[in-house]
């Protein structure tokens, strides 16, 4: 299904202050894959994911969704394909009740109000947040603000998610349920993230970002395990795959 | 971010009246306007209305008693039973609306308070003592800022502003006034936070009262201006990625029942009559004549 490719090409973009956060990014997703990004502080991260859903648009090179470049004309279309969740939950619930913002999206796409009600209620059934739907965001917790957020972005049904840092600041327990949600969806998933636990249990594919630039793309297990590579990116072993304290102690 | 989110969700105990009790005192009577929206959750007949409807009745209540003359006193008196029913209806706390009240008074206060000085004309005689111009006009300003006030707050508590702002949309209202409410009321709260954060901040490393000068303030002003824009561009970011495009669409159906209608026909005719007959005068004149 070519329409779910995601597709970079010789990526570069500078900020106005002249920073230059993207040199040269170049990659090829397919469909379905679970795809981490993974990289320093400052190593271009989020600048990439702006770009995937055209918030900001390519100085040089280029970016493709199912098939079709990113520009002014096929923006539209791209942010219906491309859903972004946000890493501050409170800049992405800006309407006064749940269920307004989760059918904020659908509204804009002009859909009848019966589907959009369907919509609405199915994806906050599907992230267990049917409960909250009356509620205003800014009294929610920050799992559930989290799980409201991924439905309002669910509720525009995108083939592509894209989420920058979803399991920050969560509690272990609602990181595990976020997790176990994030596995059963069949989207193509793209996932900025310095949680390198999740990135085992859930991508198959990590791409490591250094000074705007790829320093590696590959199966996830085979660059997690790359202890020289991880250590030049500022990044190190996921802790699952490090040896457990208290034995080594034993033994040493 | 971390520690802002981690801080949420410690911050944000079960109701906004806890957390306006377990902080200061400018940032618990801004954050007590959770508890205003708490009070429209409840399920009584006032919350059942349609906001249309409320609106609209709480305008004609508005008009009606600003359009009496300015020394009127005992016209304005029979008002009183639209506040005092509603509050008993929506099952309102009349303590914390009246604390509420309060806190605009002093407003009203020094608006009338000029008006005994200037008007010294005497008006009324109670007995030996003379009640100049200015002091009945004074009166009547104070009782009418308390109908206006009390009328506007019973509006928020018993429909919230959501439903409001929901309203005055579908009355005509201009959009981008009704979007800006909504911005406004949905940020406020983040916004709190966010001063809160600042100040917990500099008092944490201030000593002896070093740091806690006007120059640091300004600084804090200035990043708090910063942050603020910093999260604006987010915002739009969010919006342009759920397809926004200039306009926001509400999806909440409104329908006009018998209730509504009653409603806003009854208070309007009661509003109505109490602004061209002066009841308490009528009572008082029949009263008279029944007695001679």
């Amino acid at each position: 299904m070519s329409h779910h490719l995601v597709e970079v090409k010789d990526l570069q973009y500078a900020y106005p202050d002249g920073t230059a956060a993207l040199q040269g990014v170049s990659f090829l997703l397919t469909h379905g894959e679970a795809v981490a990004i993974i990289g320093a502080n400052g190593a271009g991260k989020s600048t990439l994911l702006l770009h995937l859903n055209g918030c900001l648009l390519p100085q040089a090179g280029e970016v493709r969704i199912g098939g079709l470049p990113l520009n002014k004309k096929t923006l539209s279309h791209v942010r219906r394909t491309v859903g972004m969740v946000f890493q501050d939950p409170d800049d992405q619930l800006f309407m006064p009740i749940v269920y307004d913002d989760v059918a904020f999206g659908p509204l804009n796409l002009g859909l009848p109000p019966t589907e959009v009600d369907h919509l609405v209620l199915d994806s906050l059934a599907t992230v267990g947040a049917s409960h909250l739907q009356d509620r205003p965001p800014y009294r929610l917790s920050g799992g559930e603000k989290r799980a409201v957020a991924i439905a309002a972005v669910l509720a525009m049904t995108p083939d592509i998610l894209v989420m920058d840092e979803p399991t920050s600041a969560l509690d272990p327990k609602t990181r595990r349920q976020l997790i176990e949600l994030l596995k059963t969806f069949k989207h193509t998933r793209i996932i900025a993230t310095h949680d390198l636990d999740l990135v085992l249990d859930l991508c198959s594919r990590t791409i490591i970002l250094r000074d705007g630039q790829v320093a590696a793309d590959g199966p996830t297990l085979d660059i997690l395990q790359n202890e020289e590579l991880l250590a030049s990116s500022n990044l190190e072993k996921p802790l699952c795959l490090q040896g457990c304290p208290v034995c080594r102690g034993k033994s040493g | 971010m971390d520690a802002k989110l981690s801080l949420a969700s410690k911050a944000f105990p079960s109701t906004a009246w806890e957390r306006g009790v377990s902080l200061g005192n400018i940032e618990s009577s801004l954050l007590n306007i959770g508890y205003l929206e708490t009070l429209s959750y409840q399920q009584t007949p006032l919350q059942r209305l349609d906001p249309r409807v409320k609106l609209l009745t709480t305008l004609v209540f508005i008009t009606a008693v600003v359009s009496f003359g300015k020394y009127e006193i005992t016209g304005l008196i029979p008002f009183f039973i639209y506040p005092v029913a509603l509050v008993a209806v929506g099952n309102l706390p009349p303590g914390y609306l009246a604390r509420k009240i309060l806190l605009a008074a002093p407003f009203a206060f020094f608006i009338g308070i000029f008006n005994p000085l200037l008007d010294r004309t005497i008006l009324v005689h109670l007995g030996p003592v003379g009640i100049s111009g200015g002091w009945v006009s004074f009166a009547s300003i104070m009782i009418r800022f308390f109908l206006t006030v009390s009328a506007a707050l019973i509006l928020i508590a018993g429909t919230g502003l959501p439903a409001v702002c929901l309203a005055l949309d579908k009355l005509g209202a201009p959009r981008i006034f009704v979007m800006q409410l909504l911005f406004v009321y949905r940020y406020i709260f983040v916004l709190t936070d966010e001063a809160l954060r600042l100040v917990r901040a500099r008092a944490l490393r201030s000593f002896q009262g070093r740091g806690l000068g006007l120059k640091v303030f300004s600084f804090m002003i200035g990043q708090l201006l910063l942050r603020t824009l910093d999260r604006a561009r987010r915002i739009h970011q969010a919006m342009l990625s759920r397809g926004f495009a200039g306009r926001i669409h509400l999806l909440r159906p409104l329908r006009l029942r018998g209730p509504d209608v009653a409603f806003l026909l009854g208070w309007s005719i009661l509003f109505a009559l109490l602004r061209w007959y002066n009841i308490p005068h009528l009572l008082g004149s029949w009263a008279g004549e029944w007695i001679r």
